[in-house]
């Protein structure tokens, strides 16, 4: 007996009886043990035998009640289906109106109809052409219209519909009725033209606009793309009985976590399988060959080969990766084969996570939508009533024939308001925006911060581990002389002072720890560790009370520092090092020098900001002498020195102008961006206006940063200001073409310019100009697409 | 001024006094509360029922079922949740909210014309 537990998705379940019928369904299926249907997943978890009954028997009992178990998770594909289906009704609806309407428009339009054949004249035929293309092609207007009426509620189609609906009633009140239009003194001329082309080119427009707006959405079906659909698992040989049952049955090589060899091969201890990539779980061991995408995030446990992680990160060079390196799901393996243990899995993988940030940052509405939101809610109620104005005003005061005019100007009025415009302005433009940041390795929280990178004038760079490796060195070990000391050599106060800071976290005592392991000295046991944040650390080895840290550790613990030791210090100091110092018991035994390196991209960083005209201040607990070093080397100026982590929220928090006491060069309040590692810098990420993490960082960086880079490029943070900008300026040409065709074109449409210049607008022109203001929106949005942030980085 | 005209004056005025009292002087509806962390909303012309109520803190699934085959209302938004979701055609949607802050939250259709309401009350 093989017993499965496994989720299906259900569809046509509403209710919880629908939800006890399935289930009940379900378990009359022999080999099944358990079912249970949770309506507000849509999903149906089932345990069964399956050498008892197959997957296909399950969806057959759930089908026999009505209902649907899919075997296959359809998802976005679903999405994309229905949305395909949907155009391409939308795209027959277009053709049939543009069709029809184009003949009645070739029979009846002055001018033009003299060419036509008699037989198009006739307003019976016209009406008859008409109207399919009114009651079919725009059935979605009346649809909508009629329900959002039930609402008390309006939007463009309901403008549409009236619209439209004016022109076809008038015509066909004159088509039917000739005689009491003539007696009226009216014209007998129907105007079946402009009911049906004014549809054919709206609903032309929103086929165009989605299409275009398909675009806008293209990063996330990217990235969702990237993802593998399978995951190559070693599993051993000797528990899979045969193959249909291998991918539910055999044992994981997770639980041999201490094998080191693989040899593969149904002979051999091991063989592969090809399982989907939801089935993998965390510790499974997977195989990835040349050319193909690493399935799952993972460590390497064999093996070597260097990865394009240019998907993720934008960082176009591939990375070498050997025996204990990370590797991200989604990547491309280049040159060699490797076996590595699937850390992160499903939901919690880099890709998902990054998928996630984008949507809801795709999700969240920017500030400056605010405008557009309130102008919109009255739009077109606003519109109605022009409309009503523009057919009173033309009646009573309008030239001859009134009625005519009055009616065309009204459906004028109707067709050319296009509150869509407004709507779509900023929500494309963050799409495409934010969607630009995710390909280069850029990921932006929400729409907010999107729009406050555009204000950002001063930069604060944490420099351990932002513009510096963080990966410290030993590059001295110092032991005073002279003095009566059970350490007798270097080597000696190396051991004391790794053997201390092992309990340590900081990227200081990582590299003291790894230099004694290199020089292969046995530790200490350290009793009483505690570490003093922005000091050091204390505990005790052997009886012996041991301090290690800075200069002012030693202060605050009233330890003597003699002048030649203080001059060891400012020379090394000077130097760009960090000096740690090891007291014994109170009494100072020597010092270790520890120096950073400055990242590649740190100087270049700086320099485009710097060139963008922004401030840049760099913050560190360093001493003053260090700092200054590593910040002439990058081309910083304004250098925040020995400062506490707590302290670096104040900084921030001055600069802004929120605390008094303003320590930059000026007086005025700054837009502050605070780019750190997220280590330590999490409450100066929160405080400050943007808050930058680097890389992957750890998860509280990301969850207080607003923007991540995971590209861990520094010329990234002009790029974030420079898409920022770019974005913002396209959101405001948006509104500003959105806002400014309804005030300048409603007003032409109602007629006002008529007793001036004899302008008036023809229905059909208002319906060009409405269908394309949309589409303009959306396409100077994707224009963003074309944004070049390498070259910005240059 | 002629019979006509007068009585196309009263049919404009009395056009646009009934659009403004129709549309913008819409009665506040009365929020549905969710029962059982669950509720479906139907798309058609905008959001029924439109007003609903959560509690703060809990999971509360909205099923969206698009009945309207306007494009207007084929995208959700849940600003404030950071939620964009299309809706396909006649097929139930979920999302899932857990409201961390008391307080009336805006959702509205991706050209932000229709508008419905969240209400987050303490649970």
């Amino acid at each position: 007996m093989t017993e499965i537990k496994e989720s299906f998705p259900i569809k046509g379940t509403h209710c919880a009886s629908c939800v006890r019928v399935t289930e009940r369904a379900l378990k009359k299926v022999p080999g099944v043990t358990e079912a249970v249907v949770n309506l507000a997943t849509e999903k149906a978890t089932v345990t069964y035998d399956s050498d008892s009954c197959t997957r296909e028997q399950l969806a057959d009992a759930v089908t026999k009640i009505g209902y649907r178990l899919e075997l296959e998770e359809k998802g976005e594909e679903l999405a994309q289906a229905e949305k395909q289906k949907e155009l391409q009704l939308l795209r027959n609806k277009v053709i049939l109106s543009l069709f029809l309407g184009g003949l009645i428009l070739w029979g009846s339009f002055p001018g033009l109809m003299n060419t036509a054949p008699p037989l198009l004249h006739n307003f019976w035929l016209q009406l008859l052409l008409a109207i399919p293309v009114q009651f079919w092609a725009g059935s979605e207007f009346y649809k909508t219209a009629i329900s959002a009426f039930k609402h008390r509620t309006s939007n463009m189609d309901t403008l549409v519909a009236l619209g439209t609906t004016v022109a076809f009633v008038y015509s066909a009140f004159i088509t039917i009725f000739p005689q009491a239009f003539m007696n009226l003194g009216v014209e007998i001329m129907p105007y079946f033209d402009v009911a049906t082309i004014v549809i054919g080119l709206i609903l032309l427009g929103r086929y165009f606009e989605a299409k275009a707006k398909a675009g806008t959405s293209g990063a996330i079906k990217k990235l969702i793309g990237l993802q593998a659909k399978t995951a190559r698992v070693l599993r051993s040989s000797s528990v899979i009985p045969n193959k249909a049952q291998e991918s539910q049955t055999t044992q994981s090589l997770k639980h041999h976590s201490g094998a080191r060899s693989f040899h593969v091969g149904r002979d051999d201890k091991y063989v592969e399988i090809d399982i989907p990539i939801d089935q993998v779980e965390i510790g499974d061991i997977l195989r990835v060959r040349p050319g193909e995408k690493i399935p799952v995030d993972g460590e390497i446990i064999e093996g070597e080969s260097s990865v394009d992680e240019s998907m993720i990160s934008g960082e176009s060079i591939p990375v070498d990766k050997t025996k204990g390196d990370k590797v991200i799901g989604a990547t491309i393996n280049k040159s060699g084969t490797f076996i590595y243990k699937a850390m992160k899995v499903g939901s919690d993988t880099l890709l998902a996570q990054i998928i996630k940030l984008v949507e809801q940052a795709q999700g969240s509405k920017a500030p400056i939508q605010r405008l557009a939101d309130t102008v919109s809610s009255y739009f077109v109620p606003i519109v109605i009533m022009l409309a009503f104005a523009t057919f009173g005003i033309w009646y009573i005061f309008g030239a001859e024939p009134v009625f005519l005019y009055a009616m065309l100007n009204t459906v004028a009025v109707l067709i050319i308001a296009c509150p869509c415009a407004m709507g779509l302005a900023t929500p494309t433009a963050i799409m495409v925006g934010t969607g630009k940041g995710a390909e280069n390795g850029i990921l932006i929280k929400d729409a907010e911060s999107l729009e406050t990178a555009n204000k950002i004038d001063t930069v604060v760079f944490d420099k351990t581990g932002t513009l510096t490796k963080g990966k410290p060195e030993v590059t001295d070990v110092i032991r005073i002389k002279n003095h009566e000391s059970s350490i007798k050599d270097e080597k000696g106060l190396l051991r004391f002072a790794a053997s201390i800071e092992k309990g340590s976290e900081h990227s200081l005592a990582e590299a003291i720890v790894k230099k004694a392991e290199e020089s292969k000295l046995v530790l200490s046991t350290v009793e009483g560790f505690n570490a003093i944040a922005g000091y050091g650390v204390k505990g005790i080895i052997g009886s012996k009370n041991v301090h290690f840290g800075n200069k002012r550790l030693m202060e605050r613990e009233e330890i003597k520092i003699h002048k030649q030791v203080q001059d060891d210090i400012e020379k090394l100091e000077n130097e760009g090092k960090t000096v740690m110092l090891l007291a014994v018991d109170k009494k100072l035994f020597g010092l270790i020098a520890v120096a950073d390196t400055i990242k590649d991209t740190a100087k270049e960083s700086v320099a485009v900001l710097k060139k963008k005209g922004i401030d840049v201040v760099m913050i560190t607990g360093d001493n003053q002498r260090t700092a200054n070093t590593i910040a002439i080397k990058v081309g910083i100026e304004k250098v925040f020195a020995e400062i506490l982590p707590q302290e670096k929220e104040e900084i921030v928090k001055k600069l802004q102008g929120l605390e008094s006491g303003i320590m930059i060069h000026d007086s005025r309040p700054h837009v502050v961006a605070f780019v750190g590692d997220g280590i330590n810098d999490a409450p100066a990420l929160a405080t400050a206006d943007i808050g930058i993490a680097i890389g992957t960082g750890t998860d509280v960086a990301i969850e207080a940063a607003d923007i991540t880079l995971i590209n861990k490029d520094l010329r990234s943070v002009a790029s974030v200001i420079e898409l920022s900008q770019k974005t913002m300026r396209t959101i405001k040409l948006n509104l500003f073409w959105a806002f400014g065709y309804n005030i300048i074109l409603i007003p032409v449409a109602m007629g006002l310019f008529y007793p001036f210049f004899h302008i008036l607008l023809n229905p059909i022109f208002a319906s060009v100009a409405m269908a394309s203001s949309s589409i303009s929106v959306v396409a100077n949005s994707l224009l963003l697409k074309r944004v070049n942030l390498a070259k910005i980085k240059e | 001024m002629e019979i006509d005209k007068l009585f196309i004056a009263l049919f404009s005025l009395g056009g646009i006094a009934f659009t403004y009292w129709f549309f913008l002087m819409k009665p506040e509806e009365k929020a549905i509360e969710v029962k059982n962390n669950t509720i479906d909303v139907i798309v058609e012309g905008g959001y029924s029922p439109n007003v609903i109520s959560i509690p703060k803190g809990k999971p509360t699934t909205i099923n969206f079922f698009r009945k309207d085959p306007s494009s207007c209302l084929e995208e959700v938004v849940l600003g404030d949740f950071k939620i964009r979701k299309y809706l396909p055609l006649n097929q139930k949607v979920s999302i899932t909210l857990t409201p961390q802050k008391i307080g009336e939250f805006d959702y509205t259709c991706g050209m932000n014309m229709f508008h419905g309401e969240i209400i987050v009350e303490r649970s």
